[in-house]
């Protein structure tokens, strides 16, 4: 007898606690409350990246196109898988005197593992992190960016 | 013919050979499980490694120690900040900085937050080997409550990066506190549906109570640590035994249970995640000011000799160990990785029990292929 | 209702007999007969497909609120359209020839098994006279019939030179073998209430109250028996064993690709949809609408103007969500257990039950 009322008690509990998983997915189904899916193409506009999001490493430039980036190359240095390439090249100042400045800097995007070492160790702040995510290309070759504008010169003050 | 056959003891005529992985839904990864079967009896399990083996290890010695942090997120990703803080101990330890509380605190509060969210996903990823697919969606998304908290301070959701040698890459974010408390709040009310939904569910109980036991023998003669060998009782937190940060200053209890089942596995990290909303609790408000990293050297070069930090990361016992003759790159780096320990165990504890058994055993053992094969 | 009026939509006899008549006015007997084979295999093939297609996406959007999310949102109103899309890309497949494969077995494998769900259809009263063949012996037909999948199921498992197919197919033999016999003792608890097998006379006994309320407690715990085993022979919810993707990738069907894998994905649920049919016709009335004792006459005149094919489908539907609530919240058995379950728990209380009702008839103590 004491077998039979076990197994009926068994019987009740399993049924009660399959029952109580089926009131949490019920519960859902009713009431979904927050939906979690994000409308992804759809919402682009609206979509807004956190400030600190690392996107990609930009070179930002003010608008009389000039950048703060001195061609150290410690950002090179710091890289931990040569994403980074500073080509620099001897220009001429206006007072006559020869310097360093950059010619390129090279970013390779398809490499980077976005460590921030570079942003961080930057001595004059040149470069930053970017909000764009939307890296997908056709070409490889189109990952390989050059992060200073065409045209674009040190920003006065900055050494 | 016949004979070379039988002498291969894999190959045993009655047994059914199934080769489970590389691409497996159930092996989480690129693991590869050669099983004999006999029927649905598992008879020998044999792990096969190597299908994502990047030789970190290798890497690391041609790099500079702050370089060596994006290498160890990329181990065990899902417990990628508490990977980082093992080196930066280590580094650290090696220089005989000494660390401002507030840094010890952040870190503590991060590593928490990544034990919650790697468990969360053990959650989801658990009731998904065992058929329960909603828990995989209901365990992801409060996941992403916490990703965002890192994404807020972090810059970036799994693959962080937030610590370096000396203190962290960038001071927490203004939001950090607030949206923390919010998630805790909001995590203690959805972890009962955990419970309702897996824990005490009928088929589950059936499913894991019993199966794949680890007595604690065994767990300590294999070495298998964090919450698979604490539900075996085998007491190895390094967090209580060797605090490191902040986790001197905090009360919490270990989870122990000396079962050592699957389902005890399971219980152990489903009580752990309380335990960390309690240590994150202790912690959130006690944030003193203070910088957020100590000024280091440019090039960081650690003194000759041998040094060997551990931690406790989501899975078990990590440890660090790094030669140094002086230079700015390390002669050897040796990790201590729990997934590769705890996988040692998996064919003593799944044989005799059926296919779908090791699918739950091989779940309970949570284990993140990466850092298996480094 | 009108006599003189041919087609209503609360009984469909006079639209039937109006045309089975015209038919035979027009053409002889045997061609007669012939047209009319056509006219319902095409009916029934356009339903059959209708009918998949939609599963799969109340499938998909059931599921996906009760996990939060949204589902299928992208091709059409609401994603309506996403199963077409998804049949359209599956008819362009490749289908991969398998090496070794028993190609003949292979082959007809998908076709066992639509073919036993296509069939199952045939004696399914969908309302009033609309019913492809009013067999004496529906109730049995019905079953022998969706049985005959899982030879489908272990040739597909046999001839794709699997082995995860093959632990899927055994797997999938010992579950169905088992679990038939829940399933067949539930009915005949029905079948001692309605003294008969034939499904339009289930039906039509049910006018003053379903099965479920008039057959007391061992009415309900036969539909819930019901609910389960049948849940467990269509391989679907907590004992989709047979395809256990996190044990066996896919089971049997881990090789077919293309239209063939489309064929066991829609006699899945085609056979989900027998059998909340057959749920909702046993024990929720089929084609009847609610209706209480007399003492409800307003009640019941109201219940009356809703079409019984709207019945049907709601109560067909309603169980089908059941269906679909316990695959989306419970996790899977193992073997075993679920073995255990039936042999242990399901049939000796289907047996309690069946002699608790037997002898419930006898004493008249139903309504």
């Amino acid at each position: 007898m004491k077998s039979i009322i076990n197994y009926l008690k068994e019987v009740i509990c399993g049924v009660w606690s399959l029952l109580k998983g089926m009131a949490v997915t019920g519960k859902y189904f009713f009431s979904p409350g927050q939906i979690v899916t994000q409308k992804y193409p759809n919402n682009r506009k609206s979509l807004v990246m956190m400030e600190r999001f690392k996107g990609e490493v930009i070179m930002p430039h003010n608008e009389k196109n000039e950048h703060k980036c001195t061609g150290c190359g410690i950002c090179e240095i710091n890289c931990p898988n040569g994403s980074i390439e500073v080509i620099s090249k001897m220009i001429t100042t206006d007072d006559g005197k020869k310097k360093k400045a950059i010619d390129k800097h090279i970013y390779r995007l398809g490499m980077c593992t976005f460590c921030a070492l570079c942003v961080k160790n930057c001595p004059s702040d040149a470069l930053a992190f970017g909000q764009e995510f939307e890296h997908a290309v056709f070409n490889r070759a189109l990952l390989i960016k050059v992060l200073n504008k065409p045209g674009s010169q040190l920003m006065k003050g900055v050494e | 013919m016949e004979e070379e056959v039988k002498q291969t003891g894999i190959n045993e005529q009655e047994e059914y050979i199934i080769n489970m992985g590389p691409q497996h839904p159930s092996t989480h990864g690129v693991l590869r499980l050669v099983l004999s079967l006999k029927g649905e009896v598992v008879k020998n399990v044999e792990p096969h490694l190597g299908y994502i083996h990047r030789g970190i290890e290798k890497m690391c010695e041609s790099i500079t120690y702050q370089q060596i942090i994006h290498l160890t997120d990329r181990m065990d990703y899902l417990s990628a900040h508490i990977n980082n803080e093992a080196v930066c101990l280590n580094v650290e330890k090696a220089l005989e900085v000494e660390i401002p509380d507030r840094i010890k605190i952040i870190r503590t509060i991060m590593s928490e937050l990544t034990r919650i969210q790697s468990h969360q996903l053990f959650w989801a990823s658990f009731g998904m080997d065992l058929g329960g697919l909603t828990c995989f969606f209901y365990g992801l998304r409060d996941r992403e409550k916490v990703l965002d908290i890192f994404e807020e301070t972090c810059g970036s959701r799994m693959i962080v990066s937030y610590n370096c040698p000396g203190g962290l890459m960038y001071d927490i974010h203004p939001n950090f506190q607030k949206r923390v408390k919010e998630f805790l709040k909001y995590f203690r009310k959805k972890l009962p549906e955990y419970d309702q939904l897996l824990t005490g569910n009928v088929i589950f109980r059936e499913r894991t109570v019993g199966i794949g036991k680890l007595s604690l023998e065994d767990a300590i003669s294999y070495g298998v640590t964090g919450p698979s060998g604490r539900a075996s009782g085998f007491s190895c937190d390094v967090r209580k035994h060797e605090p490191y940060s902040a986790y001197d200053r905090v009360r919490f209890n270990e989870i122990l249970f000396t079962e050592g089942d699957t389902f005890h596995r399971y219980f152990a990290r489903i009580q752990e995640m309380k335990e960390s909303m309690n240590i994150i609790d202790q912690l959130i408000d006690n944030i003193p000011e203070g910088p957020y990293a100590v000024k280091m050297k440019p090039v960081i070069k650690l003194p000759e000799g041998e040094y060997f930090q551990r931690v406790e990361t989501a899975r078990g016992e990590l440890g660090v160990y790094i030669i140094s003759d002086g230079n700015k790159n390390p002669v050897r780096v040796k990790f201590r990785s729990p997934n590769f320990v705890n996988l040692g165990v998996l064919n003593h504890i799944a044989r005799d029990f059926k296919i779908a058994d090791l699918v739950a055993i091989g779940g309970s053992l949570d284990m993140i292929i990466p850092d298996i094969d480094r | 209702m009108n006599e003189g009026k041919v087609f209503s939509l609360y009984d469909f006899t006079a639209l039937t007999k109006w045309i089975d008549t015209g038919l035979h006015h027009a053409m002889s007997p045997f061609w007669a007969v012939i047209t009319e084979l056509l006219i319902i295999g095409v009916l029934i093939l356009i339903f059959y497909a209708l009918i998949g297609l939609f599963l799969v996406y109340a499938e998909r959007k059931v599921c996906a609120f009760m996990q939060n999310r949204l589902g299928p949102n992208r091709v059409g109103p609401f994603g309506l359209f996403q199963t077409i899309a998804d049949l359209l890309k599956l008819l362009f497949v490749e289908l991969v020839p398998i090496k070794n494969a028993d190609k003949f077995l292979f082959n007809l494998a998908p076709f066992i098994v639509i073919i036993a769900s296509f069939m199952a259809i045939a004696a399914i009263p969908f309302a009033k006279g609309l019913h492809a063949i009013d067999l004496n012996i529906g109730v049995f037909y019905v079953m022998a019939v969706s049985a005959m999948g899982v030879i489908g199921i272990l040739l597909a498992g046999w001839s794709s030179n699997n082995k995860y197919s093959l632990i899927g197919a055994m797997r999938s033999g010992a579950q169905i073998v088992s679990y038939e016999l829940s399933v067949g003792l539930a009915l005949i608890t029905v079948v001692i209430l309605a003294g008969s097998m034939q499904l339009s006379v289930i039906v039509e006994a049910q006018r003053d109250g379903w099965f479920i309320f008039k057959g007391h407690i061992p009415a309900f715990i036969a539909f819930i028996l019901f609910l389960i085993s049948s849940t467990a022979e269509t391989n679907r919810g907590p004992f989709d064993l047979a395809e256990a993707e996190s044990e066996l990738t896919a089971g049997y069907h881990t090789e077919y690709s293309g239209i063939k894998f489309a064929f066991f994905f829609l006699a899945e649920f085609m056979n989900m949809f027998i059998v909340a049919s057959i749920a909702a016709t046993v024990f929720l009335g089929g084609w009847m609408p609610l209706h209480f004792g007399a003492w409800a006459a307003g009640f019941n005149h109201v219940m009356d103007f809703i079409p019984p094919f709207i019945w049907y489908i709601v109560k067909t539907f309603f169980v089908i969500w059941l269906m679909m609530w316990f695959k989306w919240t419970f996790p899977r058995l193992r073997i075993d257990q679920l073995l255990t379950l039936e042999w242990k728990y399901l049939l000796p209380f289907n047996l309690v039950n069946v002699l608790v009702m037997a002898f419930i008839v006898l004493m008249g103590w139903h309504f």
